[in-house]
C-alpha cells in the first residue's frame, strides 16, 4: 500500500498502472510504441484483435465520466475482453459498504482487471495493495492525484505531432491545484526529457511548492506562453468561483483564457491540447479549440489506442 | 509490605538525582532512597541492577475510547497497554461520546480506571458544552469532580468571544485551559501538511498558518485574560517560536509535542501511508528539527503520545477518508529514548519530559521519587534491543507507522502504589 513500486512486478514489468511517477523512460516509451501498433486496429473494418479474449474487465467509476469510461470500454472491447461498467449511483458503496469490500466482492466474481476512478486521492493505490496477484488495477483518475492514462494519451499525441520531447517547451495552463491530469503530465514530461515545463495560473490555483515537481511557475499567461511548443489547457470547474479562488468567469477568461491573441505568443507551430470536457469561453476560445493548431479531437481518438496498449501490457498479452 | 528495589540507576530529575541507589517502599509509598528507614521490613526484593529506575511516566494526552467508542478500545485495554510501557498516569481529552462535560462523566471515567486498577486516568473537562463552542461548562463543578484542566479537544471554538469568556471564567478559578490551536477555515478539508508531499499526492493541505494564526489569536486572549494555558501538540517551528517568545514575556503558557512529530515528517507518508495520517499533520524536516531543538531550549516542556487506538478498518480507506491518529502509548518511551541515542537529549532531560514536567502542567502530585511520594515507578532495561511488530502491541489499536523500527530500551517493571502491575517476560 505504501510502496511506490507497487505497480511493477519483481522483473520491473507493469502489474498495475497507477501513476506516471517513478516509471522509467523506457516503460513510457514502450507504452507509446505499443499504442502505435494499435492505431491501425481502429482503422480496420473489423476493429478487433483477440488478445484479451476470455478476460473480464470491470470499469468501476465512483465519479461521473463520459469520455474516459467510454474509451476504456471501447479499448477493452477491441481487445476482445468482456467489459462490465459499474457506476457509483448503482453501486453498493451508497449503502455503507467500504471501498475495499466493493472491490473484494467484484474480485470474487473473477475479474481480471479493474479500471477505477474515484474522488479520493490514493484510492487506486489502496485497492492495488489489497488485491491478489492475478488481479490488475488501472487508475482512471484518483482525486487530485493522478490520471496516468490521460497523460499517456497526451504524450502519444505530442509525439505524433512533434516527433519527440527533447528541446521542446511545454506550458500547462489553468487549475493545477485541483488537477490530477496536470500532475501526471508533469511527471511524464519531466521523465521524457522535456526542455522546460511551465505552469501558468494565478497563485490560488497553484499547489504549494509546485516548483519542486520540476516546473517553472508563471502567473502571467503571455510571458508564460512565450516561445512554447505545446500548450496543455486544463479544465476549470465553475465551483472554484464559490471557493473564492477566482473572482469571475470574465476575469479568468481575460487573464487565462486561451485566445488567438494569446496563442500568438507561442511558437507558430505550437499545438493546443485539452483533456476535456472543455468550457468554451471560460478557459478556451472556440476559434482556438476548433482552429488549425488544436489537436483536441485527435487526443480522444488516440486515447483508445493508448488504453488498449496499457491493458495489453498489463494483462501480459504482447501485441 | 516492604519492597526493596535493589541496585538500579535511579534517575529522578525533579530531585536532581542520578545515581546507583536502592529504593525502599512501604505500604505503597517511597520511604527511603539510598538508605533504609529504621522500621523498614523487607519482604520483597526487586533486582534492578543494570536497569534504570525512574518515576512512572505521565502521558499528557491519551484517548482510551471509553465511553462511546469501545469497539476501538476500552479503559481496561489501554491502561494495560500504558503500564506495559511504563506509563502510570494518563490524561484523557474530553472528546469521548458523550463528552466529559458533566461531573458524572468525569467521575465515571476515573472510577472505571480505579476499578481496573492499572494506570490512573485524569480527565480534562470540556471547555464548552458538548464541545459545541457555544455555552460554557460547569467548570468549577468539573474541577471538583477531578478534571485537571479544560479543553475543547479538536473541536475549534469558532466564536472568538466564546473562547475569551471561557478563558476568563477558567482564570477566575485558577484552572488551566488546554488548547489545540488550529484555524478551522485555513484547515478546511486538509489532511496533510500543505507542502511538497501534499502537492505530489494531490492531498488537500493544512497550511502552517492554520497553526500560527490560531496560536497568535490564543496568545492575545491569554495575555488579556491572564489564564494559565497549555498548547497541545504543536507541529511547526514557527508556532514554537511564538510560544518561546510568550514565555520570555512572562505569559503563563506551556506547550507539548507528540513523540511522532519528533521522528516523522511529511515524507514518511510515501505513497498514501494512512498510518501517517495524524492531526496536526506531519510537517517538513525543518519543522521536525525545530521541534527537537525546542525541547532543548525549553519552549516545549513535555512529550506525549497523543494515543489514538483504532480498529484496522479505520486505516483501510483512501488517505483522506481514513481516520487520523496513532496508537502511541507503547512507543512513547522508546521514541524518546531514541532522541537520547541520537544525542539530542540527555537521559535526564528525556525522563524529565515524561515525568515531572508533564506533572507540573497537570498540577498533579506525581512524577518524582521523593520520600513520601506514592510509589509509581517505571523500571527499564536500556540494553534490550527490539523491533516493533504492530500485532504484538498490547493496546487494542495496532495502528502505528513504526512497524519494523528498531528500538533500544524496554520496560521491565511498572509499579503503581508499590504494586507490580506489569513485569516483562522475555519472549
Amino acid at each position: 500500500m505504501t510502496r511506490g513500486d507497487l505497480q511493477l512486478d519483481s522483473q520491473g514489468r507493469l502489474r498495475h498502472f497507477l501513476t506516471i511517477e517513478g516509471l522509467q523512460r523506457q516503460t513510457i516509451l514502450k507504452i507509446l510504441d505499443t499504442a502505435e501498433s494499435f492505431i491501425s486496429v481502429g482503422e480496420r473494418e473489423i476493429k478487433k484483435v483477440p488478445l484479451l479474449r476470455g478476460q473480464t474487465v470491470v470499469n468501476l467509476f465512483f465519479e461521473s465520466s463520459t469520455r474516459t469510461r467510454t474509451t476504456f470500454e471501447i479499448a477493452a472491447k477491441r481487445l476482445s475482453a468482456d467489459v462490465i461498467n459499474i457506476n457509483t449511483d448503482f453501486s453498493a458503496t451508497n449503502k455503507g459498504e467500504t471501498l475495499l469490500d466493493t472491490v473484494r466482492n467484484l474480485e470474487a466474481m473473477r475479474t481480471d482487471l479493474f479500471v477505477i476512478r474515484h474522488p479520493d486521492s490514493g484510492a487506486a493505490y489502496l485497492i492495488a495493495g489489497y488485491v491478489p496477484a492475478h488481479v490488475h488495477i488501472i487508475n482512471a483518475g484518483d482525486g487530485r492525484h493522478a490520471h496516468p492514462t490521460q497523460a499517456m494519451l497526451d504524450m502519444f499525441t505530442i509525439r505524433r505531432y512533434k516527433g519527440s520531447f527533447e528541446n521542446l517547451r511545454f506550458a500547462i495552463v489553468g487549475d493545477v491545484l485541483h488537477s490530477r491530469v496536470a500532475r501526471s503530465q508533469i511527471h511524464a514530461l519531466t521523465t521524457l526529457g522535456a526542455a522546460e515545463v511551465r505552469v501558468i495560473a494565478p497563485k490560488t490555483l497553484l499547489p504549494m511548492d509546485v516548483e519542486k515537481l520540476g516546473v517553472q511557475v508563471f502567473t502571467d499567461m503571455r510571458t508564460g506562453l512565450d516561445g512554447v511548443d505545446v500548450i496543455l489547457m486544463l479544465r476549470l470547474q465553475f465551483e472554484r468561483m464559490s471557493g473564492a479562488l477566482i473572482p469571475s468567469a470574465q476575469e479568468y477568461f481575460n487573464l487565462y483564457g486561451l485566445t488567438r491573441e494569446k496563442l500568438a505568443y507561442a511558437k507558430k507551430d505550437a499545438i493546443v491540447m485539452h483533456p476535456g470536457p472543455m468550457n468554451r469561453g471560460l478557459e478556451i476560445e472556440s476559434a482556438v479549440a476548433d482552429g488549425s493548431q488544436s489537436v483536441i479531437l485527435p487526443q480522444v481518438t488516440n486515447g483508445i489506442a493508448v488504453r488498449m496498449a496499457i491493458m495489453a501490457l498489463i494483462l501480459g498479452g504482447q501485441p | 509490605m516492604g519492597i526493596l528495589i535493589q541496585g538500579g540507576r535511579i534517575i529522578d530529575p525533579a530531585n536532581s538525582i542520578d545515581a546507583e541507589k536502592d529504593v525502599y517502599i512501604q505500604d505503597g509509598f517511597i520511604v527511603g532512597i539510598g538508605k533504609a528507614p529504621k522500621e523498614f521490613k523487607r519482604e520483597n526484593v526487586l533486582n534492578a541492577s543494570g536497569k534504570i529506575v525512574c518515576p512512572g511516566l505521565i502521558d499528557l494526552r491519551a484517548r482510551v475510547r471509553e465511553p462511546g467508542l469501545e469497539y476501538k478500545a476500552t479503559i481496561e485495554s489501554e491502561t494495560r497497554a500504558a503500564v506495559s510501557a511504563g506509563i502510570t498516569t494518563l490524561c484523557c481529552p474530553p472528546d469521548t461520546n458523550p463528552p466529559i462535560d458533566t461531573p458524572a462523566m468525569a467521575q465515571m471515567i476515573q472510577q472505571r480506571a480505579w476499578r481496573v486498577g492499572l494506570a490512573f486516568i485524569h480527565p480534562l473537562g470540556a471547555l464548552t458544552r458538548n464541545l459545541e463552542g457555544k455555552l460554557l461548562t460547569d467548570m468549577a463543578a468539573l474541577d471538583e469532580a477531578g478534571c485537571v484542566g479544560f479543553s475543547n479537544a479538536l473541536q475549534p471554538i469558532r466564536d472568538t468571544s466564546v473562547l475569551r469568556h471561557a478563558m476568563e471564567y477558567a482564570a477566575s478559578f485558577d484552572l488551566t485551559v488546554f488548547l489545540h490551536s488550529e484555524d478551522p477555515w485555513l484547515r478546511n478539508n486538509g489532511v496533510v501538511h500543505e507542502g511538497e508531499v501534499g502537492t505530489r499526492l494531490g492531498l488537500p493541505g493544512i497550511p502552517e498558518a492554520a497553526e500560527t494564526v490560531a496560536v497568535a489569536r490564543d496568545l492575545a486572549l491569554i495575555e488579556q485574560t491572564g489564564v494559565r494555558a497549555h498548547f497541545c501538540q504543536l507541529s511547526s517551528t514557527r508556532a514554537v517560536a511564538m510560544i518561546a517568545a510568550a514565555r520570555k514575556q512572562g505569559l503563563p503558557v506551556s506547550a507539548d509535542v507528540t513523540a511522532h512529530h519528533l521522528h516523522l515528517s511529511e515524507h514518511d507518508i510515501g505513497f498514501f501511508n494512512t498510518q501517517c495520517h495524524v492531526l496536526p499533520p506531519l510537517r517538513n524536516i525543518r519543522d521536525r528539527d525545530g521541534l527537537r531543538q525546542a525541547l532543548k531550549d525549553g519552549a516545549l516542556s513535555a512529550i506525549c503520545s497523543d494515543h489514538q487506538p483504532h480498529e484496522p478498518d479505520a486505516k483501510l480507506a483512501p488517505f483522506n477518508s481514513s481516520e487520523a491518529g496513532i496508537s502511541g502509548l507503547e512507543t512513547l518511551l522508546p521514541l524518546t529514548l531514541k532522541l537520547v541515542d541520537e544525542k539530542f537529549l540527555s537521559l535526564n532531560e528525556a525522563i524529565a519530559l515524561l515525568t515531572h514536567k508533564p506533572a507540573d502542567i497537570l498540577g498533579i502530585d506525581a512524577g518524582d521519587l521523593s520520600v513520601g511520594a506514592t510509589a509509581d515507578i517505571c523500571i527499564f532495561d536500556p540494553g534490550i534491543h527490539w523491533v516493533l511488530e504492530p500485532d504484538k502491541l498490547i493496546s487494542n489499536g495496532h495502528n502505528t507507522p513504526f512497524a519494523g523500527w528498531e528500538f533500544r530500551g524496554r520496560v521491565t517493571h511498572t509499579l503503581i502504589g508499590g504494586e507490580t502491575v506489569f513485569a516483562y517476560s522475555s519472549p
